[in-house]
């Protein structure tokens, strides 16, 4: 589904603030797979995600998806490809749009924007069902201004918008970590329920050890812009946080001593 | 201090507004849709009425006329658009460098003449400062002559248009360029297209006002858009400051942009009237625009002082 192949950025090259962001990164996802990635702060995780969505081109490698070479397409256009939720809660809505609107643009993703309405009646009662799902009340807000919501209830929006033309790739950039403990647990439940829904191949970055044990059939974890660790299957399901601090000491030579990661 | 010469000098203020009023309304599209800060209509300002006039001096037909000025207007916001995506100059850069090459443009249009006039009765105008007073009461102007009433009705038809192509797929996806810019790409929007086609549609209601200015005045002048911007933007201030609680349609905040070009206009009139030195008259503009922008400005600061105070934890009582 996902092929990267040794791919490589480097920021601000050639100066004394250059910094290799990803370095010689390959990674395989299969259908269906729902990948959790940790690291600590500049490991590159974000600069990963980035990477296959196409914020800035890559200085080499390559990145397939479904067997389509999406390397050199600028952001707009491989958004035909995936769904994306962001950390900032303001990022992936439109603020002065209704939540209506922003569903229908996101129900437009990888299509041509024609002269034809903006949304249709069908689409408003469709859009209701879907978020009577999420449980939060909004089916009955639906024209409502997006920039009236909380940050929860927009992450929840963003992630239905993003599931709601079936993407290929699901990225999730800690889109749990600007919320408080309790709605950060709703959204990852709603993440869930929506990713096996639609049995979406997903890549989901976080900085909580529990989150990214618990969560999806194969964990990555990233240090200094390479991949040093890829555990999934059985193994996975019998990991503690423990084991994972040991990893890390092993595979980086050194003890994880970053405030950000939770272990708890 | 004559209260009728006050009274004379309303409808002319009014039809003005009216005018202005359009063109604020390709200024909300910019500056309140994109989120972009044109300055290329000082230059379109001209340009739409040297078009219009020019060829309705030649013979052309009005509705000519009026079609290549906007077309011409967004021809300049194309310039513009381009300059802004296609060579990453800022936006405001973008629109000084049209404006700067736009008065060659303008003067060649105009012959490499300053000012150009037409005669308003040989031409039959669609607008023109005559039709506000009947000068002979045997024979009175049908009320659809009335320059008020012809801007009100393209002002209208405008409005419509806009209404409708903003609620299109297209339209909503500039919407949401101008929100969002990041959200936007993320959902498969070429951003870039669709500032550089908010750019056009908002340069071409200016061109389109400016053509209508320029016949009411009977008249092009190369200076006629010096500052049109801060005007645009009174309009849109005053129409936002003043309508946003009771608009919330789309179409009718365009409306509220159209009565702040009015308001704008009348307050103008009445300021003359008191006899200020019309040297000031442009220190006033500037300083009644940077008031009206300051106000959300202000509006935000102040509720940090006014709000309730949050108490921290979340927990009030918690002790006892």
């Amino acid at each position: 589904m996902l092929r990267v192949e040794n791919i490589y950025k480097t920021f601000n090259p050639n100066t004394v603030n250059e910094k290799k962001a990803l370095d010689d990164v390959s990674l395989r996802l299969n259908e269906g797979d729902f990948v959790t990635v940790i690291g600590g702060n500049g490991a590159g995780k974000s600069t990963l995600l980035n990477a296959l969505a196409g914020v800035w081109l890559v200085d080499s490698g390559r990145i397939y998806i479904d067997n389509i070479n999406v390397t050199r397409l600028p952001e707009h256009k491989r958004a035909k490809y995936l769904g994306r939720v962001f950390q900032d809660p303001m990022m992936g809505t439109a603020a002065t749009m209704g939540i209506d609107e922003n569903l229908a643009l996101a129900a437009r993703r990888g299509k041509f924007r024609s002269l034809m309405p903006g949304i249709t009646a069908k689409e408003k009662a469709h859009y209701k069902e879907l978020l009577a799902e999420l449980d939060l009340g909004l089916e009955t807000r639906l024209t409502s201004k997006v920039g009236l919501l909380s940050g929860g209830q927009r992450q929840a929006l963003t992630l239905l918008m993003a599931s709601l033309k079936k993407p290929k790739l699901l990225l999730l950039d800690e889109h749990t970590a600007a919320l408080d403990p309790k709605t950060a647990v709703k959204v990852l439940e709603t993440t869930e329920r929506i990713v096996q829904k639609d049995n979406l191949t997903t890549l989901m970055i976080t900085h909580n050890m529990k989150d990214a044990i618990a969560h999806g059939n194969r964990l990555i974890m990233m240090n200094n812009g390479r991949i040093i660790l890829d555990i999934s299957g059985e193994e996975k399901k019998k990991l503690t946080v423990e084991d994972l601090l040991e990893k890390f000491a092993v595979a980086s030579g050194k003890e994880l001593d970053n405030d950000r990661m939770m272990l708890g | 201090m004559d209260i009728t010469a006050l009274l004379n000098a309303l409808p002319g203020g009014v039809a003005q507004g009216l005018i202005w009023g359009i063109m604020g309304i390709g200024v909300y599209i910019t500056y309140k849709i994109l989120d972009i800060a044109d300055l290329s209509v000082d230059g379109t300002m001209v340009l739409g009425g040297a078009v219009c006039i020019t060829m309705l001096l030649k013979g052309y037909p009005m509705w000519l006329s009026m079609l290549s000025a906007t077309v011409a207007g967004m021809l300049a916001g194309l310039a513009t658009g381009i300059f802004h995506t296609f060579m990453g100059i800022p936006a405001i850069l973008a629109g000084i460098i049209t404006q700067f090459g736009l008065w060659s443009i303008n003067l060649k249009i105009l012959d490499d003449k300053a000012n150009l006039a037409i005669n308003a009765q040989k031409y039959n105008l669609m607008a023109h400062s005559g039709s506000l007073r009947t000068t002979d009461p045997a024979n009175p102007l049908p009320f659809y002559e009335n320059t008020i009433f012809v801007v009100a009705v393209c002002a209208i038809v405008i409005i419509g248009i806009l209404y409708w192509f903003f609620g299109t797929e297209r339209g909503a996806s500039l919407r949401a360029t101008g929100c969002n810019p990041n959200m936007s790409r993320a959902q498969g929007i070429n951003t870039n297209v669709n500032k550089v086609i908010g750019l056009m549609i908002s340069n071409g209601i200016v061109a389109f006002s400016s053509a209508l200015l320029s016949q009411y005045t009977a008249s092009v002048d190369i200076n006629q858009g010096r500052g049109a911007i801060v005007i645009g933007l009174a309009a849109v201030v005053i129409g936002t400051a003043l309508f946003d609680k009771i608009f919330k349609n789309f179409a009718l905040k365009l409306v509220g942009v159209l009565l702040g070009g009015i308001i704008y206009y009348v307050v103008m009139r009445i300021i003359l009237w008191f006899r200020v030195d019309t040297t000031l008259l442009k220190l006033f503009q500037a300083l009644l625009v940077a008031i009206f922008l300051a106000v959300p400005y202000w509006k935000k600061g102040l509720s940090k002082y006014f709000a309730k105070p949050v108490k921290k934890g979340g927990q009030p009582d918690a002790k006892s």
